[in-house]
């Protein structure tokens, strides 16, 4: 039998596509008032997406509690560094609940912490509902992400290490993970970075491009999972990664490619600069902004779609009757579920093969013709 | 893009770029590095091995072809061999009967020659005894015949009757 509790679970994982209409503005959730409305679910979703401060797992509606551990939160305040535990906030989101540390005072709204203003009290907001007589701090806690990266990184650790000890005690076969492990790596080498970026070059290039392929997958196929990560699903985590990338081949490049990229040979000397800018901003914008926006749209949109469709459940429960919307969305969500196991990996692969292939062109010496 | 550059969290990044740096270097040091040199020195390994395999395979290839010409050669060796000897033992058997006629020719003319001589010799001895004995017999008729007056008588008469009747 399903526990009480795992279907509050279940009902608190659940949000919606179709939310148009509106019930209202009601940020706090009242006890013994499950997420089912479109609006409510829309603000799951969306709060789901972004980063958040606290590990929350799920709420018990009817006593109104949260089941969730608090994050430590580190911020850079006018006051320097102030850091406490994410329970001082009481899984308040709203910016009602004010933290006093000091001379400052700190509220968090929509899983961003901000500072009042000095002599403010409480937070205003204009009729964007943005807040008025607060700013955005710096903020370096450990936040919800911060712990899957974290997670992601100690996973990465234990197992390839346990593979690399393998290899030093004398198995040339790899024993236990290494032997899914194993293969693995070899793909990586031998499919992504040899062909991209040739055979007498990419070994300085393994140990990033290794790296991130683990770490993007690791942490996609970690946002599938009920605890909810959605950690590659974060510009800022994306745009990281997409600039170590461009750091990487920007400053690896080859002579043949600084003179190819802002002096291209065997063009009309008029289209030279011209061809240089193009070039430049390809090489320093664009396509390190399509791989921040690829891995970004592509795992946010599959968290959206997953759980919109788990929230058939609830939305179409009027049209279709308990069994037809739970069956429909049961159906669906596992549809997409393993087409988004696909895309964890897929995308992955996709931005080590681009990074690859970014590093490959520039590394490229070119023959003297 | 307001909302994406809202979303942006500065604080985010940095945590991002700082464990993803320390995250390179420990993954660097403590997985990447020892298990690609492990797999390179695996590959190598397994390359040699097929390389050596490939080249003892060559050499015995070699082995055979060098053995199958020694074997032809010895082969050829002992025909030539067999045939010299074949050769020579006729000849031998052709000079051996050459010989042996020769020598026998000789000795068959040498006995010739001898039984030539001891017939003549016989034969001449043979006729001195028959002329002695016959001068013997002759002498001893005439006697007995010449003792007797009327037989030298009728001698003198046959032998005159021998001589009108020749």
């Amino acid at each position: 039998m399903v526990s009480k509790k795992s279907i509050n679970f279940i009902a608190i994982l659940v949000l919606t596509l179709f939310s148009v209409s509106s019930y209202g503005n009601s940020d706090k959730q009242e006890p013994g008032n499950p997420v089912n409305t479109a609006q409510e679910i829309k603000e799951y979703i969306a709060h789901h997406l972004k980063d958040s401060h606290d590990f929350h797992l799920f709420t018990h509606n009817e006593s109104g509690t949260h089941i969730s551990f608090p994050l430590p939160v580190i911020v850079w305040t006018s006051n320097g560094l102030k850091t406490f535990m994410s329970s001082a906030f009481h899984h308040d989101d709203s910016g009602s609940v004010i933290v006093e540390k000091g001379d400052t005072r700190l509220v968090k709204l929509h899983s961003k912490i901000y500072e009042l203003d000095a002599g403010a009290t409480t937070v205003a907001f204009d009729e964007h509902h943005h807040p008025e007589n607060a700013h955005k701090v710096l903020d370096f806690s450990i936040t919800k992400s911060v712990f899957g990266m974290l997670l992601a990184g100690l996973l990465m650790l234990l197992g390839f290490s346990a593979l690399a000890r393998g290899y030093k005690k004398g198995h040339s076969v790899p024993k236990g993970i290494g032997r899914i492990l194993e293969p693995l790596v070899i793909y990586v080498r031998d499919d992504i970075a040899k062909p991209n970026i040739g055979e007498k070059k990419y070994r300085k290039f393994m140990g990033f491009l290794l790296t991130v392929f683990f770490f993007i997958w690791i942490l996609n196929l970690l946002g599938l999972t009920p605890i909810g990560f959605n950690v590659t699903g974060q510009i800022a985590v994306t745009a990281c990664l997409a600039i170590f990338t461009a750091v990487i081949y920007l400053f690896s490049g080859s002579k043949d490619f600084w003179k190819h990229t802002l002096w291209m040979p065997g063009v009309p000397v008029v289209l030279r600069p011209i061809l240089a800018v193009i070039e430049l901003i390809g090489f320093v914008l664009i396509k390190p902004f399509s791989l921040l926006v690829r891995l970004f749209a592509n795992m946010t949109a599959g968290h959206f779609v997953v759980m919109s469709l788990i929230a058939l459940m609830i939305t179409m429960k009027e049209s279709f009757g308990v069994v037809g919307s739970t069956g429909m969305s049961l159906v669906l969500a596992l549809f997409i579920s393993v087409i988004e196991i696909l895309v964890a990996f897929l995308q992955a692969f996709i931005f080590t093969m681009l990074s690859s292939l970014f590093i490959g062109m520039a590394v490229e010496e070119h023959d003297h013709h | 893009m307001e909302t994406l550059l809202n979303d942006f969290s500065v604080g985010l990044f940095v945590m991002q770029a700082v464990i993803l740096i320390i995250l390179i270097l420990l993954m660097r040091k403590f997985a990447w590095k020892p298990i690609l040199d492990a797999l390179q020195s695996r590959e190598d390994g397994i390359q040699n091995a097929l390389d050596s395999a490939e080249n003892a395979k060559l050499e015995m290839q070699n082995l055979q072809a060098d053995n199958a010409n020694l074997l032809k050669e010895a082969r050829a060796e002992r025909e030539s061999m067999l045939k010299e000897a074949r050769e020579l033992k006729n000849k031998m058997i052709e000079d051996a009967k050459t010989e042996a006629q020769a020598q026998a020719n000789t000795m068959i003319a040498q006995a010739q020659a001898a039984i030539e001589s001891e017939k003549k010799s016989a034969m001449a001895e043979l006729k001195g005894h028959v002329a002695g004995l016959s001068l013997d017999i002759a002498e001893k008729v005439v006697r007995q015949e010449l003792s007797n007056k009327d037989k030298q008588l009728e001698l003198v008469e046959s032998m005159l009757n021998d001589a009108k009747l020749n």
